[in-house]
């Protein structure tokens, strides 16, 4: 699948998308936040503040109990500041 | 117009829009509108401090999710026509940002409308604004305020 990056988390990651291919045991998106975060020390500070980083899977917004399954896509933001 | 909900008009767009000319389109040739509500945010310079925002979009989703909080008006009040813009990239301070225009037989509706709108576009549009300073550095990533989350939830409660 596809994951991308925004903001300060695409800053942080440096880059603002990649494939990955995460084991099947990595079920939900709380589960890919801790794998990418065991990645290396870059992808940990990314993802340090778990509890303000949203996320979308195939362009709808998801919570972190959402399952990844069949995602093509799936992004990781800040909170939003638009309008 | 009978049969349904209109369909609303969606533009995520780089270039700046003339917020006269779409208000005009929306309502042209209709004489079944009796109140259109609009509403522009523009880039304001925070004391002189702020030159410019970049707002960066994910824009295979943004058309998408302003289209389903759009849908969502449209189920809550009668309205007749809906037009909405919102810009990315770089927009100057005194720039115009976003527009919200809500039409409907009573102003009581389209006012309601226009804040819903702009009350969840802020929380749930895939937009981020990174301010540039006029002393020409590079400033923080705008922070959403608490009030803005309130602001959104308030319509969540039996509030239409």
């Amino acid at each position: 699948m596809k994951a991308l990056y925004f903001a300060w988390l695409r800053e942080r990651v440096g880059k603002s998308e990649e494939e990955i291919q995460p084991p099947a045991s990595v079920s939900t998106v709380a589960d890919l936040i801790v794998w990418l975060s065991a990645r290396d020390e870059t992808y940990a500070h990314a993802f340090e503040k778990r509890n303000v980083i949203r996320a979308a899977i195939d362009h709808a917004h998801v919570r972190h109990d959402a399952k990844i399954f069949g995602a093509k896509e799936i992004a990781f933001f800040p909170p939003m500041t638009g309008g | 117009m009978a049969g349904g909900a209109p369909k609303p008009s969606i533009c995520v767009q780089r270039e700046d829009f003339d917020a006269a000319a779409e208000t005009e389109a929306l309502c042209r040739g209709r004489a079944d509108i009796g109140a259109l509500a609009s509403f522009v945010g523009l880039c304001r310079d925070e004391g002189g401090t702020l030159a410019a925002l970049e707002i960066e979009h994910y824009g295979a989703m943004a058309e998408k999710e302003i289209e389903r909080v759009a849908t969502e008006a449209l189920a809550r009040w009668p309205l007749l026509a809906l037009r909405i813009v919102h810009r990315y990239g770089l927009i100057e301070a005194g720039g115009r940002i976003v527009l919200v225009a809500a039409a409907a037989a009573h102003r009581g509706e389209a006012f309601a409308a226009a804040g819903f709108l702009m009350d969840y576009l802020k929380a749930q549009a895939p937009f981020w604004k990174r301010a540039h300073l006029a002393d020409g550095s590079l400033g923080a990533w705008v922070e959403p305020k608490l009030a803005d989350d309130e602001a959104a939830a308030r319509w969540s409660a039996a509030n239409t």
